[in-house]
């Protein structure tokens, strides 16, 4: 019997799960998979922590009824990788096995990393909302804030949903305004990029977004430290940004159980083929999701999209034949911009955010980069199809590659 | 995708002017990009962008603040060298593509 090993049961994790043990014969492929936590967690719901519009129940299911019969899980931490004796090494010492290995761990938050940043003032000033212990800690400061300086700060890139920290801006000026206490709050969105977004068009959106609701915004700033005393955040050409409550995107590393494998770069990522989503380094050892060094984002409906490539790509591996199918960076994120409203950004390594209508061609119901209603609830409806529809690794209406259809390029 | 002349070769770019193939660089390319970008290249500046390139086609991550690693400069003359965003800059005239993109 051969084996194939997942590591992480998260959405990339879990999808494969679902798709390998429908495709493959039960009687000739073990297919095993592990996490250290028993909940999954819809990360996209943190962003509506803070504001009370989700709570910690609607955003947890336990991990266990989405992965298949057939499938063993192990509730471990895995403590290394060991590609060249083809095996992996648990927390309480137990060696699995593979033939295949499918590394699926995501990126984790690392405030420790940056020189005050977990210090005196962390989770009283200063939050993530990267992890639900943050966000709920934020929403529990802001029900008796009485305002001030509110900056939102990406310590550096790589970070995972990009787009998070600006809806949680647009979110921001939004809930205070509906407080009444929207004058009493200065909102700074303090970014490494050098506007809004990383791409040109989207960027001109967004930034202009931020100005029409009075969100000031800082460029090119590289988190270098957090000074508690003074409430400081400083670059690393100096520059300083006054907060009294500091919203956090900490730094994003890989998961540190892969540190010592030689499968990943300096920030703990694996360094992967951009098209095939095979390691460069062994060739039974592929990643999906976050956990890859891939130059696109780092979003769910990215580990959806490679899913689908890489399921055809293990088959073929699995059979002996070149690999079929080829991943373009597709990622399609929606961003709430507040009000109810929300706009939808579809693009891949070659291609920016363009407007025009997404799915269908001068239908939609979705319009792109572009605020609508309908764009927040295909947001809201998003949670259901998650939990229902994707993690169970069924087919969604969108194409895995990205399609010019609908989108204007002039 | 878009193209660009410098120093009379035509090379392939995005539409941020980043390049999209890393090979069809040289030095006297890299001294024309700085040009645009108000910078007169020195030789420690090449060598700054000749690290990057090496990190890059390793497939190693490139961020301000692993910087420290080259041997070659510190952060703080990171930023005197190439002003304002120096990873940007420098990965720009380097002819590789922008680092950890958040796209
Ligand atoms: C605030 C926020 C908003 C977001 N909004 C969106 C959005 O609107 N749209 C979108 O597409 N995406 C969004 N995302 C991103 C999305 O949630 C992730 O990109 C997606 O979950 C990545 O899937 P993954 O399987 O790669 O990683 P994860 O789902 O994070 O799974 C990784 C799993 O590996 C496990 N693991 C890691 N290390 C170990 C170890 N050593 N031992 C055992 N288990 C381990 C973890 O416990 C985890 O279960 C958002 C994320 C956040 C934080």
């Amino acid at each position: 019997m051969k084996k194939i090993l997942i590591l992480g049961a998260g959405t990339a994790g879990t999808i494969m799960a679902n798709k390998l043990r429908k495709e493959l014969p039960r009687e000739e492929w073990k297919i095993t998979i592990v996490d250290q936590e028993k909940v999954h967690y819809y990360q996209p719901g943190f962003l509506f922590i803070p504001f009370g519009y989700y709570k910690k129940a609607d955003v947890t299911k336990p991990k266990q009824s989405f992965i298949p019969p057939g499938v063993d899980i192990y509730f471990r931490k895995i403590e290394q990788v060991i590609p060249g004796e083809n095996k992996v090494r648990l927390d309480n010492g137990e060696v699995l096995l593979y033939d295949i290995l499918i590394i699926a761990t995501g990126t984790r938050v690392s405030p420790e990393e940056t020189p005050g940043l977990k210090g005196e003032l962390w989770h009283k000033n200063i939050f993530d909302f990267y992890t639900i212990e943050g966000a709920q800690a934020l929403a529990n400061f802001f029900k008796t804030w009485e305002g001030g300086d509110l900056v939102i700060d990406i310590a550096d890139d790589p970070i995972k949903c990009p787009v998070a920290p600006l809806e949680f801006a647009f979110y921001a000026d939004a809930f205070f305004t509906e407080r009444g206490m929207r004058n009493k709050v200065n909102i700074f969105y303090v970014t490494p990029q050098s506007g809004a977004f990383t791409k040109p068009r989207s960027s001109k959106l967004l930034g202009n977004m931020l100005e029409d609701k009075n969100i000031k915004m800082v460029n090119d700033f590289v988190l270098s430290e957090v000074d508690n005393k003074r409430k400081v955040i400083t670059d690393y050409s100096g520059r300083e940004v006054h907060f009294d409550c500091l919203v956090s995107i900490p730094l994003h590393i890989g998961d540190p159980g892969l540190n010592d494998s030689g499968l990943v770069d300096e920030f703990g990522f694996v360094r992967a083929d951009k098209y095939t989503l095979q390691s460069v380094d062994f060739e039974n050892i592929f990643v999906i999701g976050d956990a890859s060094n891939l130059p696109t984002s780092k979003a769910g409906s990215v580990a959806h999209f490679q899913s689908e490539i890489l399921l055809e790509n293990l088959i073929c591996y699995i059979e002996g034949r070149p690999f079929t199918a080829k991943y373009d960076g597709h990622s399609n994120c929606y961003i709430e911009t507040g009000y109810g409203k929300a706009a939808l950004i579809d693009f891949n390594y070659d291609t920016e955010p363009l407007p025009g209508f997404f799915p269908f061609p001068g239908i939609g119901p979705f319009s792109l980069l572009k605020e609508s209603r309908i764009n927040h609830y295909g947001k809201l409806i998003f949670r259901w199809m998650y939990w229902h529809i994707l993690l169970k690794g069924k087919e969604m209406p969108i194409d895995t590659n990205m399609t010019m259809a609908g989108k204007k390029t002039d | 995708m878009a193209q660009k002349v410098y120093a009379g070769v035509t090379v392939d770019v995005n539409e941020e002017g980043y390049f999209t193939n890393p090979s069809q660089w040289t030095r006297e390319i890299a001294a024309e990009i700085a040009k645009e970008e108000g910078i007169d290249l020195t030789e420690q500046h090449y060598q700054v962008i000749e690290w990057l390139r090496k990190r890059y086609e390793s497939g190693e991550a490139l961020s301000i603040r692993s910087i420290n690693k080259s041997g070659i400069v510190d952060v703080k003359t990171f930023y005197q060298l190439f002003p304002g965003a120096p990873l940007k800059k420098a990965t720009k005239i380097a002819g590789i593509p922008k680092p950890a993109s958040c796209v």
